[in-house]
């Protein structure tokens, strides 16, 4: 055998080794039940559920809660999954801005006891000024400055 | 008032639009000119007609380029809001160094950018290349077609395709939904959105620039490798394209490093990389381009490399448009912030993508039988072999940045199949990486040295002497440091070793070589350059500290994200009251002020100093402003500012009492968030103190002062105010108060209380001024006390003294401080290896210069004959 396809094996097993590691840390956006499964199979790494707000008839975000008087730091609120399922959102920051008007949601974290804790909110939300673009905005679980 | 009458100004964008037309059309033709003229027979009137003309269609997309550019500008400068990019990326509040930035804020501005740089490298290789240019500048005038045709903006009538998105776009075309139109068909907004203020910043008017410089020049070698399998000059494009992909790996090098710079200075995450799809894409070309100069210096001697070459030099440009398609295609949206937003381009682009991959790789395949083989095997002594090997590592290094970049492009990929891949980015990116490059650096820091060894044949097949001295010296140097530094993780420790041995080898061949000539010391500098960035990342990122711990017991907050983890930022942040010297670390810090800045005041001004007005850029000076015996500015005075930036004046006092000041900012920035701090960095030459502001009251706020207590008491009376012991010490007659010119008919008085706290005492006089048969009081507040006095009445019956007293929170901020151990190491190393490619560069381009006039010479003497019979 040539040194050249030696060489070569050894490339082809480190670049096998990094499409596994690759595949094995990349998170996935999962719904809320598979989610919970995770959870109960003891997988704890974190995960991306996309998601909308509930609202009510007038589009006010229903169920959720932020008083910063009493913590600056803990936003709740409700997401409810591509398959419809809803769950509570607890996020340790402030409220991030626009949220009121974003359209869909994407949480990441992990799913605890009945709620999900998430740790980066992205938003996708209509861009104030135009009504046919869509600007996307990245929050993560600061505290309140 | 009456506004004066604005009209559009149509024209100004009208010929923008033409010369992006006739940019589009003059490419097309030098493509057309250029492949006619390398397909004529050689030397001919017909070759040099085509060529002639090729060229002057260059030329014409050149000015066309460079009427562009003046349209767009004129249109920014001039505050041109009629028009939807000045509006979008500009306003009349920004500095004239700003406004130069917003050119290339969206992204036909940064497309015009990169089609500016392609023209003027076009121009060079026009007046340099000489037999190369035919097909060299065909590839170029390709990209510049298709680059044009990016912010082309035309609807293909009857098919409703659009292509390319013009930068010329009126407000109105780009928003036909505003209501305005109907209401006023020639509105013009007063103002632009401006540019999002984090970005207002001297890095981001030359990262960049710089960046894309570095982007257009990797077109060069792909260009001389394109036309190599072209025209079958199978060896000879590696000459003229090893200087340009040297000046590109400079160019690309540092603008990435600008930009990894910024993030640092104007980011709090607390270092210069985070791994961001953007950063990614730029990175990966930028490796794989360090290993296509390496296989092609070693290309002369080694087909294997020569066919490496070939494949890394294509795959760079590849990888750079690549990145375009990333970042400008949407597709990133929600795993990166700085992704631009789809402008229903990413079909164009894809298209422009594919035809790169597709011909460049049906080029490669159909002369692949033609290129060389190696005839025997070569030797693992040799130096090809390791500068080969150094090469794969870096290949390897790229390919896991690209395969997990590349993630939302599976998803794609998978839905165009029918399949819900919903894969997303690793949720933390930086042991992901790590766990990889780490060990991808230690043996490209071990191959420096050991392939420079092989280079410069100081070591060969059973002699390894040479090596025996910087072997030892690095196992001496990497101990102490090993042991001193208390370094424990294996990997650190290696790596750590293997950037030793390679500034130390590199240094020993620098040594031995430059006596003979500098001018190819270039290899060796670049390494030394390389080896200590390593260190610089290592030490910066792996043993970087925090030293604002919380001793005071106080818990800062209640949120998760400060109690997680055992409490972990509860006790790695600290809380400094306003004016209260606290402990940190080896230092006494005090938080004295807040501060803005004033344009042209080269200090920082109190933000007290001046009354800021409301939704403008503008404010009053109160006072004086003053600084070092110079006045900027006198009272009354409108000055401009930065109304979005707040710098908190942290006093630090280090243990032999030298007193230094750092100013952290926090910007106020709806647009990312809210508020956005930056650091206040301190430089010492073997350490950056880093430290930024995580918790602040909002500055602009107006303070929520408690209701009103009022406390009745005679002269010398103690009583208590909030929590503090006060005085009245006096009440005297005054002759001035502060912002209250007096009559001579007027009486004032102010009481005097002191105000005892921890250790410290304050003295606070509200006044009381009488005028006829009116009374004024002025309150006085005090800051650090969280408290405003009002002198409420006076009872001369009882000589009793009434004061009127809120109180409000106290103002403090939450600061975190680190250290950063040898993160110079990093920028010097960055320098210094621009400093050696840029070396390296000269050298390769005064071989090519003397290959290429030798060329131009003989065909000089072939021709001289038949003139002279003639």
């Amino acid at each position: 055998m040539k040194k050249i396809h030696i060489l070569g094996l050894i490339v082809i097993a480190i670049a096998v080794g990094v499409i596994i590691s690759t595949a094995g840390d990349a998170s996935t956006y999962v719904t809320f039940s598979e989610a919970e499964a995770m959870t109960h199979k003891g997988n704890h790494s974190s995960i991306h559920v996309v998601g909308q707000l509930t609202r009510d008839a007038e589009g006010n975000i229903t169920n959720m809660l932020y008083r910063p008087e009493i913590d600056p730091n803990h936003f709740e609120f409700s997401l409810v999954d591509n398959a419809g399922t809803e769950k509570k959102v607890v996020y340790p920051a402030p409220m991030p801005q626009d949220f009121d008007k974003s359209e869909q949601v994407v949480v990441i974290g992990k799913m605890e006891d009945g709620y999900f804790a998430a740790e980066k909110i992205l938003l996708k939300c209509p861009s104030k000024y135009e009504n046919d673009k869509v600007e996307f905005k990245e929050y993560s679980a600061e505290p309140a400055s | 008032m009456i506004k004066p009458q604005i009209m559009y100004h149509l024209a100004i964008g009208k010929f923008g639009h033409l010369f992006v037309i006739i940019a589009f059309v003059s490419a097309l033709v030098a493509i057309y000119g250029y492949v006619k003229s390398q397909f004529a027979e050689k030397l001919t009137q017909e070759q040099m007609h085509w060529k002639k003309l090729a060229r002057s269609f260059f030329f014409v997309h050149s000015a066309a380029v460079l009427g562009i550019v003046f349209c767009l500008y004129w249109i920014i400068l001039n505050h041109y809001f009629e028009y939807n990019y000045a509006w979008a990326n500009s306003s009349r509040s920004m500095p004239t160094g700003y406004v130069i930035s917003s050119f290339w804020q969206n992204q036909e501005g940064s497309f015009l950018l990169w089609i500016f740089w392609n023209m003027v490298l076009g121009l060079i290789l026009i007046a340099t290349s000489k037999s190369w240019e035919a097909p060299v500048m065909a590839v170029f005038a390709t990209v510049q077609a298709f680059l044009t045709s990016m912010i082309l903006g035309v609807i293909i009538p009857g098919l409703d395709l659009k292509i390319g998105s013009t930068p010329f776009l009126l407000l109105r075309e780009a928003m036909p939904h505003l209501d305005v139109w109907k209401i006023k068909p020639d509105f013009i907004p007063e103002d632009g959105n401006g540019l999002n203020p984090l970005l207002q910043n001297y890095w981001m008017v030359i990262h960049p620039p710089t960046l894309f410089l570095g982007f257009a020049s990797t077109l060069i070698p792909f260009s001389f490798a394109i036309a190599g399998l072209w025209l079958k000059k199978t060896n000879e494009w590696i000459r003229p394209a090893l200087p340009w992909s040297l000046l590109s790996a400079a160019v690309l090098g540092l603008g990435i490093l600008m930009g990894a710079y910024w993030a640092y200075e104007t980011l709090n995450f607390g270092g210069y990389w985070a791994w961001d799809p953007v950063e990614n894409t730029s990175f990966v070309p930028w490796v794989i381009l360090i290993a296509a100069v390496h296989t092609m210096i070693i290309s002369g001697k080694n087909a294997t490399a020569l066919k490496s070459s070939y494949i890394l030099a294509i795959a760079t440009f590849l990888l750079v448009l690549y990145s375009t398609f990333m970042t400008r295609s949407g597709i990133l949206g929600d795993a990166s912030v700085h992704s631009f937003t789809d402008l229903g381009l990413s079909g164009q682009l894809l298209i422009y993508l594919l035809t790169f991959v597709l011909v460049s790789i049906f080029l490669l395949v159909y002369r692949w039988k033609s290129l060389p083989s190696d005839e025997e095997e070569v030797s693992t002594y040799s130096r090809e072999f390791w500068i080969f090997i150094g090469a794969t590592v870096l290949c390897l290094s790229s390919f896991q940045i690209l395969a997990t970049t590349s993630i939302p492009v599976y998803n794609k990929i998978g839905e165009l199949f029918g399949m819900a891949w919903n894969l997303a980015m690793p949720t933390d990116p930086i042991a992901h990486y790590n766990k990889f490059q780490l060990w991808f650096y230690i043996v490209v820091a071990l191959l420096t040295g050991v392939g420079q060894y092989f280079w410069w044949k100081r070591v060969s097949k059973d002699n390894y002497e040479a090596l025996y001295v910087p072997l030892v010296l690095t196992f001496i140097i990497a101990s102490i440091w090993i042991y001193v530094g208390e370094i424990r993780e294996i990997s650190y420790i290696l790596l750590l070793t293997a950037a030793i041995f390679g500034i130390i080898s590199n240094g020993a061949i620098l040594l031995n070589i430059i006596k003979g000539n500098y001018r190819i010391s270039g290899g060796a500098i670049t390494h030394i350059g390389a080896a200590m960035m390593l260190i610089g990342i290592l030490f910066s990122s792996g043993y970087s500290k925090v030293i604002s711990l919380n001793t005071s017991g106080l818990m800062i907050s209640r949120s998760e994200a400060f109690t997680a983890n055992d409490n972990k930022e509860n006790r790695e942040h600290i809380m400094l009251w306003f004016n209260k010297p606290e402990r940190m670390d080896d230092y006494q810090l005090t938080w004295k002020d807040i501060r803005i800045e004033v344009r042209g005041v080269k200090d920082y001004v109190p933000a007290s100093w001046v009354e800021m007005i409301e939704r403008d850029f503008r404010a009053v000076a109160l006072r004086d402003i003053e600084f070092n015996g110079k006045t900027y500015f006198s009272r009354g005075d409108t000055v401009e500012i930065y109304p979005d930036n707040f710098y908190y004046e942290i006093e630090y006092r280090d243990p032999k009492g030298k007193i230094f000041t750092l100013f952290p900012r926090i910007q106020i920035n709806p647009g990312m968030g809210g508020i956005i701090p930056s650091p206040g960095l301190k430089r010492e030459w073997d350490r950056d103190l880093y430290t930024y502001i995580a918790m602040s009251l909002d500055p602009t706020a107006e303070p929520q002062w408690s209701p009103t207590e009022t406390h009745t008491v005679a002269m010398r009376d103690t009583f208590f105010l909030n929590d503090y012991v006060a005085i009245l010490e006096n009440v005297v007659r005054t002759e001035e108060v502060e912002g209250v010119p007096l009559k001579d008919t007027d009486a004032a008085v102010k009481a005097v209380i002191r105000i005892l706290d921890k250790g410290e005492e304050y003295v606070m006089s509200p006044t009381f001024i009488i005028r006829d048969n009116t009374i004024g009081r002025k309150a006085e507040t005090n800051k650090a006390l969280g408290l405003r006095i009002q002198f409420a009445e006076i009872d001369p019956k009882t000589g009793l003294f009434t004061f009127a007293v809120n109180s409000t929170q106290r103002d403090y901020v939450v600061m975190k401080a680190i250290e950063m151990p040898l993160i110079n190491l990093l920028w010097i190393g960055t320098l210094i290896v621009m400093i050696g490619l840029a070396i390296a560069t000269i050298r390769r381009y005064g071989d090519f210069v003397k290959t290429r006039d030798r060329e131009e010479k003989s065909k000089v003497k072939v021709k001289k004959p038949a003139f002279d019979k003639a």
